[in-house]
C-alpha cells in the first residue's frame, strides 16, 4: 500500500521538518505486523513529497506471531496490498509528532494551512454512490478518485488523489480515521480502545463532520454499540438517532413485514391457538432464535416446551432469549433447546403434544417436504400439528417486492391458499387429521391474509 | 416347615433376584455365596454411597433409587442382578417386578427366613443395629402374610429356605434361557409359516436335503447334513393336512433336528385343545375337522407340544434370532409376557384396515439390532431383507410359496404352492415401487447420527466422531446438502506431497515417489490434477432406477454433488442435461451392460473452477491482483525517483520490482481456470473414479481400469467430457522417474495445478495397513493462488516450509476409508441410514480445524 504527501509551500523541503524525516535518508518504521518505510522521492524547494510504504508480513498475518492468532485467515487476500487500518496505524508510528500538530523546528508552519497533495492507493471504495466524497469534500479536499481496473471489469479500489490547503495535522489526522472507513473490511484493531482512538484522533473535526454517524460506524466495524458510545462522546447533545442500521440491509421479509408488526402477531396468534388446543407440551420446530419459546414460557398452562433448530448459533441466542442458564430463568426440566434438524426422526420431541411449524417449511426444499410430513405427521402423530407459511398471492401488496419474487431469498417456494390447503389437505387424509384454515395479519378481501395457518388436530 | 428343603435353585442365568428377609436374616452372606459382587445390589451399600451411613433410614428414598438405576442399567445390559434388600412387604417388591418385567428379565423371589430367634441374635451382634427384637419380628409376620401371594405378585419363581439348614444347603445354579440356544450354530434352515400344506413342506425338505422316512404316526426325520430346521411358527389351520404337518414338525424336533417357536395360530389351537373358550375362525375349523379324524393320543401329543412350543429362539452365537411375528432389540434372549406377546402378534396399533386385519406398527423399519431376526406371519410376495430382519412367510397356504432361509448362506430355497388353498382376507401386497428398506429408511433418526459416534470399517476397523463435529455436519447436512438418499458417497479430502526442500518449491514430485517406494510401492500412477470443482455423479439409466435403487423422491435421474454434499447445479434441468449427455456417452461405450448395471457412480472433477468459484474470484482472487498491482506499481515509481536522486532507497527498489512481478504472475496463475460458461457446452468433465455400480464397488480395481473406463468414455467423443493426462511409473526406474519429473514441469508450466500420485491399486496397503491413497503435488505457480502472490519470496517459503501434515494425512485416510465403507454397505443393500453414517461421518471429519491449504 502506499501513500504520499506533497507540499508546494516554499520551502517545500520543510516537509521534512514538519513530519520530522530527513529528505535525503530512508526512514524505517517497524511495526508488529511488517515493516515501513518513509523516503521522499521528490525535494525539491518548490515541490516535496514524502512516501509511505509499507510490507506487511503476509505469513505473520495469516499464522500470527508469536503466540497471537492471525487476523487473516487466507493468504490470498488483499490486506498487505490495500489501504486500511494498518495504514493507519503505521502513520500514527511514521508520524507521531506531525500527528499532535507540534513542530520544534517549524511551530508556525504546523499551524498554517498550506497547499497539500495526498496519493492513497489502492483505497477501497464503493463502486457506486459517492462516499468518498461525502467524507472528504466537507473537509476541505478536493477529491480526485480513480478507479483501478481489474482483469475485466473495475475493481474495488480506487488511486484517491486528495487536494487541499490544510494544515498537516489535520490532514493526517483525517487520513488516519477515514481511510479505516473506507475500507470496510476486517480491521486490524480489535476493539476496546477503539473508542478512545477515534475521538482522540477525530476530535473537533468529526463532531461537526455531516457523515458523522456513517464514519463512526465504519471506523468501528459496524459494532452498534461501540459505535453509539463514539457518538454519545463526540457529540453528546445529537442523541444518536435511527441511522445506526447495519450495513447489511436487513432481510427483506422482516423490512417487508416489519410495518404490520406482523412476526409479533404471528407469534401471539400461535400462542393462542396452542392453548385452544389444550396443549401441555409443544415443540417448536424450527425455534430460531425462540421468540414463540419466550411467549410459551410464559404461560403456565405449557408444561413442557422444546425448541427444535439445526443452528447452533440460533440456539445460543435462543438460550440467551430464554435465560435458560440463569438464577431465575425457566427450569432445564421445562424448556429444552435441542440441536437438530427436521430430516431426522427424533424422539426427544416426538411425545409432544403439539407441534409448531412457524414460518418453517417454505425454506425445506421440496423433495424434503414428504419427509417432513412422515416425521410429523407420521413418526411422532402429536395431537396438535400448527404450520403457518406466507401466503403467496399477498406478495402482489408488497410494493417493493418484484412479482413472482420470494420474501425471503431462502425461501424455496411460497403457496398460494389453494396450493397450501392442498398439501394439508392430503396430509390430513393421509395421517387421520382433521385440519382447519385461518389466516393472520391484514386480510385482503380478494387475496387473503398475510400469513396462512393450518391447524391440524386429531 | 412344611415346605420341603430345596437344595437346588435352578435359575435362568439372566433374571432379577429379589432376596425377601428380615434383617440379620443373612440375605448378605447368602448373597456372596452365590452370586458375584457386582451382581448383588445392597440397599445398605447404596445407603452408604448416597450418605456415609448404611444404616441411615432418612437417606433410604435415595439409597433405592440408587438401587433402582443400577439393576436398570444391568437388566438394559442382559446382566443378572441380585436386589439385597428387606423387600418385606408387598408394596416393597412390587417395583422390582415391574422393573424386571420392563427388561423382560425373569423375577425370581428368594425367601431368607433362619427364624425369628437367629434374626434376633444376630442383630444382637451388629453394633450399628441397635433396634429391639420388635422390629424382625415385625419383618417376619409381615413375610409370612405376603408369602402366599408372592406368584400373584408377578414372580414367576419363588423359593423358600425356612431354616438355617435350609439356607446353608442350598445350591443355586443358572441355566441358559430356554429361549438361549446361542451354542447352537446350526447351519440352520429357517422355514416361513406352512399352515397345513404338507406337499410343499416336504418337497422343500427334500430340496434342503432332509430325509422324511415313514408316513403317519412312523413318520422320521434325519439330516444326514448335519443342518437343522428351524420353524417360524403357523404349522397349523387352513391348509390340507395339518396333522401331517405337525407330525413331521413333532418328529424333527424329537430327532433332534428342529427348533419349532410358536405361532399365534398354534396358540389358538393349543387353547382350543386345551378346552379353553376361543373364536372358531381364520382357519382353525379345518384344523378341528382335521384332528377329528386323529387317534386321541395324536391329539393329546399335539396338546403338549404345541403348549411347549417357545417365544423365539435366539442362535448361532447371537446372531440370529427367530420368531413367529418379529421381535424387538430388547426382548432377544428375554421373557416376560410382553415378549411372547410380540413374538406372536407382533405390534399393532390397535385399529384394524378395510380388510378387518390388525393395523400393524412396522417394527422391522425401526429395527437397529445386531442379531439378524427371521419371521413370519405376515404373508408377502417375496423374502426381502429390511434392517437385518426377514419375513419369510410367502403365503403358502394363500396359493404363494413356501420359503426357507439357508443360514449362514442367506439363501432362500423355494416351493411354489400346488394351488390356493385359502382365499386370503387381504391380497398379498404387491411389490412396493421402492424397495422394502428404502421404505423402511425413508427416516433417517437423530440418534443414528448424533453425539460421539464410532463407525467401524473394513479398512480401518473403528473411526471416531466427535461429538462438536457431528453437531457441525448435522448442521451442514440438514440446511444445505442434498436429500440423504442421493448422498451415498463423499470423496475424501487429499494431502499435499511431503514439503520440498529444493529453493524455490514447496512441492515436488520426488518426494511423493519417495513416499510410496518407502511403503512398498512398486508402481504408481501419475494423473494431471485438473483445477475445476470435485463432483460426485450418481447417473441412473432413468427416473425409475433412482426411484428404485436409491429411493428418491424427487423425480431426477441422477444427481451431480460438491465435496460437502450440496447439489453442483441449482438448476435442475441443468444438471439432467449434464446426466443426459454422460449418460449418452455410458450408452456408446456400453458401461451400462459390461458392468450388469442400471446406474453408476463417477468421481469427477467439473471445469472450470469458475462455474463455481466465481464469487470467490470476484470477492477474493480478482481483488487481490488488481490492489497487489496499482500499489506496487505506484511505490516502485516513488523509490526508482527516490534512489534516482540519491536517497539509498535501491534495495527497497529492487525488492518492490520482484514483489511486483510475483504479484503479476499471481494475476496470471489463476487465468488457465477461468472461463466463461454461458450454457452447458462451455462445461468440462473429467471421470477418474468409476467408484461403484449395481452389486459392487470398484475399489479392488486399480488405476489402469479407472483410467481406461474414463478413457473409454472420452473416447465416445461426448460432449462435455474430457479426458484426464496420465501415466504409469515404475518406481525403481531412476531414469522414468526423472522423466516424470520432467512431465510434472511440463505440465505446471503450463499453467496446469500439478498431478496427483496414486499407488497402482486403489487400495494400497503398507507394513502398517493402509496408506494413503493419493498425494498431490502441486505447481509453483498454482500455489500463488493458494498461499499468497509472493509466497515464494526466500523469508516467507522458509517460514510455509513448517507445515504439519499429520492431521491432513489422518483425515485423508479416514475419510477415504468411510467412503469406501459407504460404498461397501451400498452396494450390499445395507440401510440408508448405514450408509448415512458414514457419510455423515466424512462431512463431520472435515469440520475439524485443519489448514485448509493443504
Amino acid at each position: 500500500m502506499y501513500l504520499s504527501i506533497a507540499t508546494t509551500h516554499a520551502p517545500a523541503t520543510d516537509l521534512g521538518f514538519l513530519l520530522m524525516k530527513h529528505p535525503d535518508r530512508a526512514h524505517d518504521v517497524e511495526l508488529s505486523f511488517g515493516r515501513g518505510t518513509v523516503f521522499f522521492p521528490q525535494a525539491e524547494a518548490e515541490r516535496c513529497e514524502a512516501a509511505l510504504i509499507l510490507d506487511l508480513d503476509p505469513v505473520a498475518l495469516v499464522r500470527g506471531r508469536g503466540g497471537a492468532e492471525g487476523v487473516a485467515d487466507q493468504y490470498v487476500n488483499d490486506r498487505p496490498y490495500a489501504a486500511s487500518s494498518f495504514l493507519s496505524v503505521a502513520l500514527n508510528k511514521a508520524f507521531r509528532t506531525a500527528m499532535t500538530g507540534v513542530s520544534r523546528e517549524r511551530p508556525e508552519l504546523a499551524a498554517t494551512a498550506i497547499p497539500l497533495e495526498i496519493v492513497v492507493a489502492p483505497l477501497p471504495a464503493p463502486r457506486d454512490g459517492d462516499l468518498l466524497e461525502r467524507l472528504f469534500a466537507p473537509l476541505g479536499w478536493t477529491v480526485d478518485a480513480r478507479r483501478i481496473e481489474g482483469a475485466d471489469a473495475p475493481s474495488r479500489y480506487v488511486e484517491l488523489r486528495l487536494a487541499g490547503t490544510l494544515r498537516l495535522a489535520d490532514a493526517l489526522g483525517h487520513l488516519y480515521v477515514l481511510i479505516p472507513a473506507m475500507d470496510a473490511d476486517k480491521h486490524y484493531w480489535v476493539g476496546d480502545d477503539e473508542v478512545e482512538k477515534l475521538v482522540a484522533k477525530g476530535g473537533a473535526w468529526l463532531a461537526r463532520h455531516p457523515e458523522r454517524e456513517t464514519i463512526a460506524r465504519r471506523f468501528l466495524k459496524n459494532r452498534r454499540s461501540l459505535a453509539r458510545a463514539a457518538l454519545a462522546r463526540l457529540a453528546p447533545d445529537t442523541e444518536a438517532e435511527e441511522g445506526l442500521e447495519d450495513e447489511k440491509a436487513p432481510p427483506r421479509e422482516e423490512a417487508l413485514e416489519a410495518p404490520l408488526r406482523l412476526h409479533d402477531r404471528r407469534l401471539d396468534a400461535v400462542v393462542g391457538l396452542l392453548k385452544e388446543a389444550g396443549a401441555r407440551s409443544v415443540a417448536d420446530l424450527g425455534c430460531g432464535e425462540g421468540r414463540l419459546l419466550q411467549r410459551l414460557v410464559k404461560e403456565r398452562g405449557f408444561e413442557r416446551v422444546i425448541g427444535l433448530d439445526a443452528s447452533t448459533r440460533a440456539l445460543e441466542r435462543a438460550k440467551e432469549r430464554l435465560k435458560l442458564d440463569r438464577a431465575g430463568g425457566p427450569s432445564m426440566e421445562r424448556v429444552s433447546l435441542l440441536h437438530g434438524a427436521l430430516t431426522y426422526r427424533d424422539a426427544r420431541w416426538a411425545d409432544a403434544d403439539a407441534v409448531a411449524l412457524v414460518e418453517v417449511i417454505e425454506h425445506l426444499d421440496a423433495d424434503r417436504l414428504p419427509t417432513l410430513v412422515e416425521i410429523v405427521f407420521g413418526a411422532a402423530h402429536p395431537k396438535t400439528v400448527i404450520v403457518t407459511t406466507p401466503n403467496a398471492e399477498y406478495n402482489a401488496l408488497f410494493d417493493s417486492l418484484p412479482a413472482g419474487a420470494f420474501r425471503h431469498p431462502d425461501h424455496r417456494f411460497e403457496w398460494t391458499r389453494a396450493q397450501f390447503h392442498d398439501w394439508a389437505q392430503v396430509i390430513a387424509k393421509s395421517h387421520g387429521y382433521s385440519v382447519a384454515f385461518s389466516g393472520i395479519g391484514e386480510e385482503h378481501p380478494e387475496l387473503g391474509p398475510v400469513t396462512q395457518v393450518a391447524v391440524f388436530s386429531r | 416347615m412344611n415346605a420341603p428343603l430345596p437344595t437346588l435353585l435352578d435359575i435362568p442365568d439372566f433374571c432379577l433376584v429379589v432376596l425377601i428377609g428380615a434383617t440379620g436374616a443373612g440375605k448378605t452372606s447368602f448373597a456372596s455365596r452365590w452370586f458375584k459382587p457386582t451382581e448383588v445390589i445392597s440397599s445398605d451399600h447404596c445407603r452408604g454411597l448416597v450418605c456415609d451411613d448404611e444404616t441411615d433410614q432418612s437417606a433410604s428414598a435415595d439409597a433405592f433409587a440408587l438401587v433402582a438405576a443400577i439393576a436398570e442399567k444391568r437388566l438394559k445390559n442382559r446382566r443378572l442382578a441380585v436386589i439385597d434388600a428387606t423387600n418385606v412387604r408387598a408394596a416393597d417388591r412390587k417395583s422390582w417386578v415391574e422393573l424386571a418385567r420392563r427388561w423382560h428379565a425373569l423375577p425370581v423371589a428368594i425367601v431368607v427366613d433362619p427364624g425369628l430367634d437367629v434374626c434376633i441374635e444376630r442383630n444382637k451382634a451388629r453394633l450399628d443395629r441397635d433396634f429391639g427384637p420388635g422390629v424382625p419380628q415385625r419383618m417376619i409376620q409381615e413375610i409370612h402374610r405376603g408369602l402366599r401371594g408372592l406368584a400373584n405378585e408377578g414372580f414367576r419363581q419363588i423359593w423358600k429356605l425356612s431354616s438355617v439348614a435350609a439356607i446353608e444347603a442350598a445350591v443355586v445354579e443358572r441355566r441358559p434361557m430356554w429361549t438361549d440356544k446361542r451354542d447352537d450354530t446350526g447351519p440352520f434352515d429357517v422355514i416361513g409359516d406352512v399352515h397345513g400344506c404338507l406337499d410343499e413342506l416336504r418337497r422343500l425338505l427334500e430340496s434342503l436335503g432332509y430325509v422324511v422316512e415313514g408316513e403317519g404316526e412312523a413318520v422320521a426325520v434325519s439330516a444326514p447334513h448335519g443342518r437343522k430346521l428351524v420353524f417360524v411358527g403357523d404349522l397349523v389351520d387352513r391348509g390340507p393336512d395339518v396333522p401331517g404337518v405337525l407330525r413331521i414338525a413333532m418328529a424333527a424336533q424329537e430327532a433332534g433336528v428342529a427348533y419349532v417357536v410358536q405361532g399365534n395360530h398354534d396358540r389358538k389351537l393349543s387353547r382350543w385343545l386345551e378346552g379353553r373358550k376361543v373364536t372358531v375362525g381364520h382357519g382353525l375349523q379345518e384344523s378341528i375337522d382335521q384332528l377329528a379324524e386323529e387317534p386321541g393320543e395324536f391329539r393329546e401329543r399335539v396338546k403338549t407340544f404345541l403348549a411347549d412350543l417357545r417365544s423365539h429362539y435366539w442362535l448361532d452365537g447371537g446372531k440370529l434370532a427367530v420368531a413367529h411375528a418379529g421381535l424387538k432389540e430388547e426382548m432377544i434372549g428375554r421373557g416376560s409376557p410382553a415378549v411372547r406377546e410380540f413374538a406372536l402378534f407382533g405390534e399393532t396399533t390397535g385399529e384394524t384396515d378395510e380388510f378387518g386385519l390388525p393395523v400393524r406398527l412396522d417394527w422391522a423399519a425401526n429395527y437397529r439390532g445386531r442379531s439378524a431376526i427371521v419371521y413370519g406371519h405376515t404373508p408377502t410376495p417375496d423374502a426381502e431383507w429390511v434392517n437385518n430382519t426377514i419375513c419369510v412367510d410367502t403365503g403358502c397356504v394363500f396359493g404363494g410359496k413356501l420359503t426357507a432361509l439357508r443360514w449362514p448362506e442367506r439363501e432362500f430355497v423355494e416351493v411354489p404352492a400346488a394351488r390356493v388353498y385359502c382365499e386370503p382376507a387381504r391380497p398379498l401386497v404387491a411389490a412396493p415401487e421402492t424397495a422394502l428398506q428404502a421404505e423402511a429408511d425413508r427416516l433417517l433418526d437423530h440418534a443414528d447420527v448424533s453425539g460421539r459416534r464410532w463407525i467401524d470399517t473394513t479398512l480401518l476397523r473403528r473411526i471416531p466422531i466427535a461429538e462438536e463435529n457431528s453437531a457441525a455436519a448435522l448442521e451442514a447436512m440438514s440446511r444445505f446438502a442434498l436429500a440423504p438418499q442421493w448422498l451415498v458417497y463423499l470423496p475424501p479430502t487429499m494431502s499435499p506431497v511431503e514439503t520440498s526442500a529444493r529453493d524455490g518449491f514447496l512441492e515436488r514430485p520426488e518426494e511423493a515417489f519417495a513416499f510410496f517406494r518407502e511403503r512398498g510401492q512398486r508402481e504408481v500412477v501419475l494423473e494431471e490434477k485438473h483445477m475445476g470443482s470435485r463432483a460426485v455423479v450418481a447417473l441412473c439409466r432413468d427416473a425409475d432406477v433412482a426411484r428404485r435403487r436409491f429411493g428418491v423422491l424427487s423425480g431426477e435421474s441422477g444427481q451431480i454433488w460438491t465435496r460437502s454434499g450440496r447439489a453442483f447445479f441449482a438448476d435442475a434441468a441443468e444438471c439432467e442435461a449434464l446426466l443426459a449427455r454422460l449418460r449418452a456417452a455410458c450408452d456408446s461405450a456400453r458401461l451400462w451392460e459390461t458392468l450388469s448395471t442400471d446406474w453408476l457412480l463417477f468421481d469427477t472433477e467439473i471445469m472450470p473452477w469458475s462455474a463455481k468459484a466465481s464469487a470467490l474470484i470476484e470477492q477474493q482472487y480478482a481483488p487481490v491482483a488488481a490492489a497487489s498491482h496499482s500499489g506496487l506499481a505506484l511505490a516502485h515509481d516513488a523509490a526508482a525517483r527516490a534512489a534516482a536522486r540519491g536517497v539509498p532507497v535501491e534495495a527497497l527498489r529492487d525488492r518492490l520490482a520482484s514483489r511486483a512481478e510475483k504479484a503479476a504472475r499471481y494475476g496470471e496463475a489463476w487465468k488457465p481456470y477461468v472461463w466463461p460458461v454461458r450454457s452447458l457446452d462451455d462445461l468440462r468433465i473429467a471421470p477418474f473414479h468409476l467408484l461403484a455400480s449395481e452389486g459392487a464397488t470398484h475399489f479392488d480395481k486399480d488405476h489402469l481400469w479407472h483410467m481406461s473406463i474414463a478413457e473409454t468414455l472420452a473416447a465416445t467423443g461426448a460432449q462435455n467430457v474430457t479426458t484426464t493426462r496420465w501415466r504409469r511409473l515404475p518406481l525403481d526406474d531412476a531414469s522414468a522417474c526423472e522423466e516424470a519429473t520432467r512431465w510434472w514441469e511440463e505440465l505446471t508450466e503450463a499453467g496446469g495445478e500439478g498431478m496427483v500420485v496414486k499407488p497402482r491399486d486403489f487400495i494400497a496397503r503398507g507394513a502398517k495397513g493402509p496408506i494413503q491413497p493419493a498425494l498431490k503435488v502441486r505447481g509453483p505457480e498454482y500455489l500463488r493462488i493458494i498461499y499468497g502472490p509472493e509466497y515464494d519470496l526466500p523469508e516467507h517459503l522458509a517460514r510455509l516450509r513448517q507445515r504439519g501434515l499429520g492431521a491432513k494425512r489422518t483425515n485423508a485416510l479416514r475419510e477415504f476409508a468411510l467412503g469406501h465403507e459407504a460404498l461397501t454397505r451400498f452396494t450390499a443393500g445395507a440401510p440408508l441410514r448405514k450408509t448415512h453414517e458414514c457419510v455423515f461421518a466424512i462431512l463431520a471429519l472435515e469440520s475439524e480445524p485443519i489448514d485448509p491449504r493443504l
